[in-house]
């Protein structure tokens, strides 16, 4: 959409620009520098810290102007600004010195120094030397749990913190409290951030209020850091990351801007759940078992070459993939295996509804939307999936979707959207509708227009009704009740009448969900709609997993000489344990490829370390169909190595003419392409590592890395050459290009003057905009030929609470349900105790109390968990908390029957 | 020509002056105290580490021969894990004294660093750790910031007020 | 067999002082520039000359890839040679000499250009830039500086009847030539300065512009070879100024011919030295203005003047 452009003139200088955005965004957007603490690109504006004040004149003969905010001003034809005035830019200082005042000196204990909005505003607005001599105002601290460092002193009440937290990210528990100058941010008591999202708070504070506490556990500056484009492997969502190391260890991961996908911010399990990387349970060398009876011992890589080299012989090897591993490792295993041998190493259930996913979705009847589209999305339906555990940021994305009705009500009485104060202001309780179908509580719950608590098969029914209702072509449901025809009536209704319908269903629901959810796809494109459907995969690179070919577990035969090649996946937590314990006992040689101890890993013969997300390279499709590269923050330290690297060697010991010609990693992306067309377009579109930036590779390093002739110099005072880096465009060093790389190339924001994340501005077209070049990743699913469609008939019968035991759903958490973030040491004191879900009915005809202990058996598996008593959950069904540690795998929903212990 | 001749006249004369070398190492040369020489790491006046790891003197090294690690003790004091100066690449510039904003970090008129083993050369906080205050006293950075780190606690610095109530009405 | 003596004699004598005078020069130029100078190995330092000996021997001897390798090896040894063959014609004492050769000075005036060849060889084999630069400055100065060097010496030889070094010694008994001949000695003095150059002539291995002239590339003895040539060289310019101006072994008979000589020699060194503590380094073109159009005119008026008076005494 096109829209005329307006001029404005900025110190005697014609300009034209883009009308619509406040004043502020136009002028960062233009290059020019000015301060501002309580805007943010995601927040918009609420003018509040006078920082950003520019000279506005009333025409060209007004030479007196006056002092406006530019967060707070519209840039519409004809407006006349300076930007550098003396007066304004005293202003500015003044207004500066006044935040000052109370600002403790703690800049060198801080863990925000060296990247702090704050120091770089100062320096902005030249505000140097401290003139206020009276005693500072202080504040006692809150321990905000263990992701979040508070230390209130630092304040400058810009607000932020609330805004993005409250208003943002829907969280409850952070508030303002006191008043004038007394004014202070945190909880009502101490305690844990409820929020999902709390960690942003570390990059929304300006200043060092909210810092990292798992990085202050490792402090490192932010100047120290070896940084790497990276994504987040904890999701389907596939949030860009920047993962960053020092000394070897990985100290933290922030936000890499990408306006389609996660643009400024993450959620608490992707921010924090890098801790894995550096876990005990590393498995850091190759193990060998030398017969079945004996343990694992600890070997050098020679050592273990015979024997799998023996092993790899054998006429039966059978491969697993996962869905955690990227592209390229999983490609190489089925190379290594045998494309009829590679089996997808995840759960039937789960095989199936990923395929049945990929088939919708390139059936042409829905559009795969980002999550910026879905930020678009005036009506949206949620069939069956908690999102806020299972796909956080597309959650934070459907909350802000549901503000678009009430920006919509201030656009058309003159009240722009970054005007973020005004709008609320206005909105009250105005959400775009917002339906939800689960089995429980959700977070979203609160902004929804409906909800409906039911199993996944009156779940589907409601899809399937909702579809009959908008097109008379679909299958109607029989036997609904009323208000069940009701619901599914307005529903139709709010999805009829939307420009931007979307759906979202997820790993908890189930086929005939997924069917009805096509169904309703179809019926809104058969009235001219263009329906989005969202899904909220398990796993980083479950769609591309899905779209690799490979076998189901259930068609798995095992011959007595098998060899079974394991790539980084607990097969414990995909399928029942008595089955794993099955095939492995049957296998003659387990070979696996991991990261961590597990179960898995702890029943192998042998032990191959392989690098986590951090140290190594690969391609992950997200749950849009998405495919972005994470590279290595730094390089693997031998014998720890590439998944894909070990392959390649195991193909050589093979004699596999793939084992020789794959050096490196382009080389197995290039033989990707060639058995899977469709990533033709990662190779096309994702630069090789012969990419070069004016004949240089780009730095991973900032310019001011420090200590490189001291930081080894405890081992060797001859300093090595740093690591080369053959397999990326990027270099392991300080040398190298340091400007605007390619957007899916940018290992850190930085620019000069701005040294806090908030850098990412100058690496875009517009604040909140798009990436210069394009936002990183491709998709890898559009503009498919419409195959034959046709409306989906099998209608599940409504559930019907049983009599003997209850009907147990998963109920999937954000900490603890994913394997990797759950080794994560602050994470994983998040994590629930396994817990059951029921309500108080259920309850009382089992004569159980909430916090009880109560063992359920689920088809043969006792697990021992703890009640919670949940309103929410219907009669006969109860939730069961999902793949926490310690919990066996089972696969849900089934039936199962409580015992008091 | 006669420039010439008296340039070689006015060279031999030299003959007969005092010389300008010292015979060190017979002879030890006066140092000011604030001459470069060998790097020292502070203690307060009680007897604690005044470096709060910040970074600040590694990010200065135009050698970057400084590394070191923050850590937190039990009160979530700041100090160094650990703190290596490689003194092969020290160029004595004093960039790193002038960087720290904790008087911790001093150079020392001691310039006698020469050793046969380059290895040597790399100093760890136990080599550079000394029991005094150096030549800047009574400086605790703890007492002047805002955080609680064990030395005082908040709104008990100096130039700090009490800690605000916030369930007081009164303000 | 008495003939073999008085060589090895020779050859030690003049190759100790050479070595020695690395210390002595060392020595006197921080004497004058108000330094010590080496001190610290043996009594003042004496035995820094074994310590630098000792180092240069075993210090790796290079040859460039890119180099002439046989020229490159033979150069130094021509520079030695041919200076050394030149101590055959000096006579130290009235009795103590190798050659007593009745050309002697022509002798030397041919030794003196073979030493260019050493050079322009050396400076062409390095194959570098530098080198070659150097041994062109190097032949063109030396050849230019020859000119009159030869023809600073006609005085004298016209005043003694005589190329024989021991006559021309013999003929100083009533009056060193250095008075009747003061202009052929400062040019003779001038010209051994360059012959060697010596700072202030050095200009063929200005290390400011060339490295360090000819002998960049080399290293180890090789490099020594150039070294003590360049201090054979003083020694020999001082013995013939000796020789030639300051009546040789002549003086009081109180004290040995030999003493004398060696006195005589020893006072030239050090001022060579002097020269070096003083002197700035003219430009190249200064350099070769001053020979051409001042010294040159200078040394053929002095003949001329000398040949009329030698003439009007007749």
């Amino acid at each position: 959409m096109e829209v005329a452009m307006v001029k404005i003139q900025i110190d005697g200088t014609i300009y034209e620009v883009k009308p619509g955005k406040n004043l502020l965004e136009t002028c960062l957007s233009l290059g020019f520098d000015i301060p501002y603490f309580c805007f943010h690109p995601s927040l918009g504006s609420v003018g509040a810290c006078r920082l950003c004040a520019v000279k506005k004149y009333a025409n060209s003969n007004d030479k007196t102007g006056r002092i406006v905010m530019s967060c707070m001003e519209p840039a519409v034809d004809g407006l006349i600004i300076s930007v550098k005035d003396p007066e304004v830019k005293a202003f500015r200082a003044s207004i500066l010195e006044s935040l000052m005042a109370n600002h403790p000196h703690d800049c060198p204990v801080c863990d925000e120094g060296g990247e702090c909005h704050l120091q770089d505003m100062t320096v902005m607005t030249g505000h140097n030397y401290r003139r206020f001599d009276f005693k500072k105002r202080t504040h006692k601290n809150q321990n905000l749990g263990p992701f979040i460092h508070h230390e209130m002193n630092r304040c400058i009440q810009c607000y932020r913190c609330v805004r993005f937290y409250r208003d943002y990210a829907g969280g409850k528990d952070l508030n303002v409290f006191g008043s004038a100058n007394n004014v202070y941010f945190g909880r009502h008591e101490e305690g844990t951030l409820e929020s999902e999202f709390s960690g942003n708070l570390a990059e929304i504070c300006p200043t060092g209020v909210f810092t990292d506490k798992t990085l202050k556990k490792h402090f490192t500056r932010k100047w120290d850091l070896t940084n790497a484009p990276s994504i987040c492997v904890h999701c389907s969502v596939g949030c860009n990351t920047i993962a960053s190391e020092r000394y070897g260890s990985l100290r933290r991961v922030v936000n890499r801007y990408n306006g389609d996908v996660n643009g400024y911010l993450l959620c608490d399990r992707g921010r924090f759940g890098y801790e894995f990387v550096n876990s005990t349970k590393r498995i850091k060398n190759p193990q060998l078992r030398q017969s079945k009876e004996s343990a694992l011992e600890v070997k050098e890589v020679s050592e273990i070459i015979p024997k799998l080299s023996e092993a790899l012989k054998s006429k039966n090897i059978v491969g697993f993939g996962s869905p955690r591993a990227s592209l390229e490792a999983n490609f190489a295993l089925s190379k290594l295996v045998g494309a009829e041998n590679f089996y997808h190493g995840i759960s039937d259930k789960e095989y199936h509804f990923t395929k049945l996913c990929l088939q919708i979705l390139t059936s042409g009847a829905v559009h795969s939307p980002s999550l910026k589209e879905v930020e678009k999305a005036n009506a949206i339906f949620i069939l069956g999936e908690d999102v806020t555990n299972t796909a956080p940021m597309l959650a934070l994305a459907i909350r802000q979707a549901t503000r678009n009705k009430s920006i919509e009500k201030a656009e058309k009485i003159g009240i722009p959207k970054w005007n973020d104060a005004a709008v609320r202001e206005l909105a009250q309780n105005i959400h775009s509708p917002l339906f939800i179908a689960s089995p429980y509580f959700t977070k979203l719950d609160e902004l929804a227009e409906t909800t409906y608590r039911a199993t996944s098969e009156d779940i589907a029914r409601l899809g399937f009704a909702v579809a009959s209702y908008i097109s008379n072509d679909a299958p109607s449901v029989d036997n609904l009740n009323i208000d069940i025809q009701n619901q599914a009536k307005r529903i139709a209704d709010a999805l009829k009448q939307s420009k931007n319908p979307l759906i979202v269903i997820g790993v908890q629901g189930n086929e005939d969900i997924a069917h009805a959810t096509a169904n309703i796809a179809l019926a809104l494109k058969s009235i001219d709609k263009k329906p989005s459907l969202s899904i909220a995969l398990p796993e980083s690179n479950s769609m591309g997993l899905g779209i690799m070919e490979g076998k189901p577990f259930g068609e798995l035969k095992i011959e007595n000489d098998t060899t079974l090649v394991i790539l980084e996946n607990d097969l414990y937590r995909r399928v029942e344990k008595s089955l794993v314990d099955n095939l492995l006992e049957k296998c003659q040689n387990i070979i696996v490829l991991d990261q961590l101890m597990n179960e898995t890993s702890s029943k192998a013969d042998i032990l191959i370390p392989t690098g986590t997300f951090a140290e190594s390279e690969g391609t992950l499709v997200n749950n849009e169909g998405r495919a972005q590269r994470y590279y290595n923050v730094y390089p693997a330290i031998e014998p720890i190595r590439e998944s894909w690297r070990w392959i390649a060697e195991l193909i050589r010991i093979q004699g596999k003419p793939e084992g020789n010609s794959w050096q490196k990693f382009d080389d197995v992306v290039n033989s990707m392409v060639v058995s899977y067309p469709i990533f033709s377009k990662i190779k096309e579109y994702l630069p090789n590592a012969d990419f070069r930036m004016f004949n240089e590779k780009i730095s991973r390093q900032t310019m001011r890395f420090s200590g490189r002739t001291a930081m080894n110099a405890n081992i060797s005072v001859h300093e090595q050459k740093p690591p080369q880096d053959a397999d990326s465009p990027l270099a392991f060093s300080m040398e190298g290009y340091q400007g605007v790389p390619p957007s899916s190339l940018t290992p850190f924001h930085w620019a000069p003057g701005w040294n806090s994340n908030q850098a990412a501005n100058k690496y875009m077209v517009e604040p909140n905009g798009e990436l210069k070049g394009g936002n990183p990743g491709i998709r890898l699913i559009e503009n498919t030929t419409d195959q034959q469609q046709s409306y989906y008939k099998n209608i599940p019968q409504p559930f019907k609470p049983r009599n003997e035991g209850l009907f147990i759903v998963p109920v999937h958490q954000i900490f603890g349900s994913e394997e990797l973030s759950s080794n994560g040491e602050a994470l994983s004191s998040r994590i629930p105790e396994p817990f059951i879900k029921i309500n108080l009915k259920e309850a009382t005809r089992y004569s159980i109390r909430s916090n009880d202990t109560v063992h359920l058996t689920v088809e043969n598996i006792d697990v021992l968990v703890k009640v919670e008593i949940d309103a929410s959950i219907p009669d006969g069904v109860a939730g069961l908390s999902f793949n926490l540690p310690g919990m066996p795998f089972i696969s849900l929903p089934k039936i199962g029957v409580i015992k008091k212990s | 020509m006669f420039s010439i001749l008296r340039s070689i006249w006015l060279t031999f004369l030299h003959a007969f002056h005092k010389r300008e070398t010292v015979g060190y190492p017979e002879k030890k040369p006066y140092l000011p105290p604030r001459y470069r020489g060998r790097i020292v790491l502070t203690r307060d006046s009680e007897g604690n580490e005044r470096c709060v790891a910040c970074n600040l003197c590694a990010a200065a090294c135009p050698v970057d021969c400084i590394s070191l690690q923050a850590t937190e003790d039990e009160n979530g004091r700041r100090y160094p894990e650990f703190f290596r100066i490689n003194f092969s690449r020290c160029i004595f510039c004093g960039l790193c004294e002038e960087a720290c904003p904790t008087y911790a970090i001093q150079l020392t008129p001691d310039f006698e660093l020469g050793e046969y083993d380059r290895q040597s050369m790399v100093y760890e906080k136990e080599h550079l750790l000394i029991s005094g205050e150096g030549k800047y006293h009574g400086y605790n950075f703890y007492k002047n910031a805002g955080v609680d780190m064990g030395v005082k606690a908040k709104g008990e610095g100096e130039n700090e007020e009490p800690t605000v109530d916030l369930k007081s009405l009164l303000k | 067999m008495e003939y073999i003596f008085i060589i090895a004699g020779v050859l030690l004598i003049v190759l100790t002082i050479a070595a020695g005078l690395i210390w002595v020069e060392r020595r006197l130029l921080a004497l004058w520039q108000d330094r010590y100078g080496p001190n610290r190995v043996g009594p003042f330092g004496l035995f820094q000359v074994l310590a630098d000996m000792i180092k240069i021997f075993f210090k790796e001897d290079w040859i460039p890839p890119f180099a002439d390798k046989a020229v490159f090896v033979i150069a130094p040894g021509i520079l030695m040679i041919s200076i050394l063959l030149t101590f055959a014609i000096i006579p130290f004492t009235d009795s103590f000499f190798v050659l007593d050769s009745n050309i002697g000075l022509l002798f030397f005036l041919g030794n003196s250009s073979l030493g260019v060849y050493s050079i322009v060889l050396g400076g062409w084999a390095s194959n570098n830039k530098y080198s070659l630069l150097g041994s062109i400055r190097a032949s063109a100065q030396m050849l230019t500086y020859e000119v009159f060097m030869g023809l600073s010496l006609m005085g004298v030889v016209m005043m003694s009847d005589s190329f024989n070094l021991r006559e021309i010694v013999e003929a100083q008994r009533g009056m060193w030539f250095v008075f009747p001949q003061f202009i052929g000695f400062v040019v003779f003095l001038i010209a051994g300065v360059a012959e060697t150059h010596r700072t202030p002539f050095d200009i063929p291995e200005a290390e400011g512009e060339l490295v360090a002239g000819y002998h960049s590339e080399y290293s180890g003895m090789k490099f020594g070879m150039f070294f003590v040539g360049e201090y054979l060289g003083v020694t020999l310019i001082s013995t013939l100024i000796v020789t030639l101006f300051f009546g040789g072994w002549l003086g009081p008979s109180f004290l040995p011919p030999a003493f004398w000589f060696f006195f005589k020699t020893a006072f030239f060194i050090c001022f060579f030295v002097l020269l070096r503590a003083s002197l700035p380094r003219p430009r190249y073109d200064q350099l070769m203005d001053f020979g051409w159009k001042i010294l040159l005119p200078l040394v053929l008026l002095n003949i001329l003047v000398t040949g009329a008076i030698i003439l009007y005494l007749q």
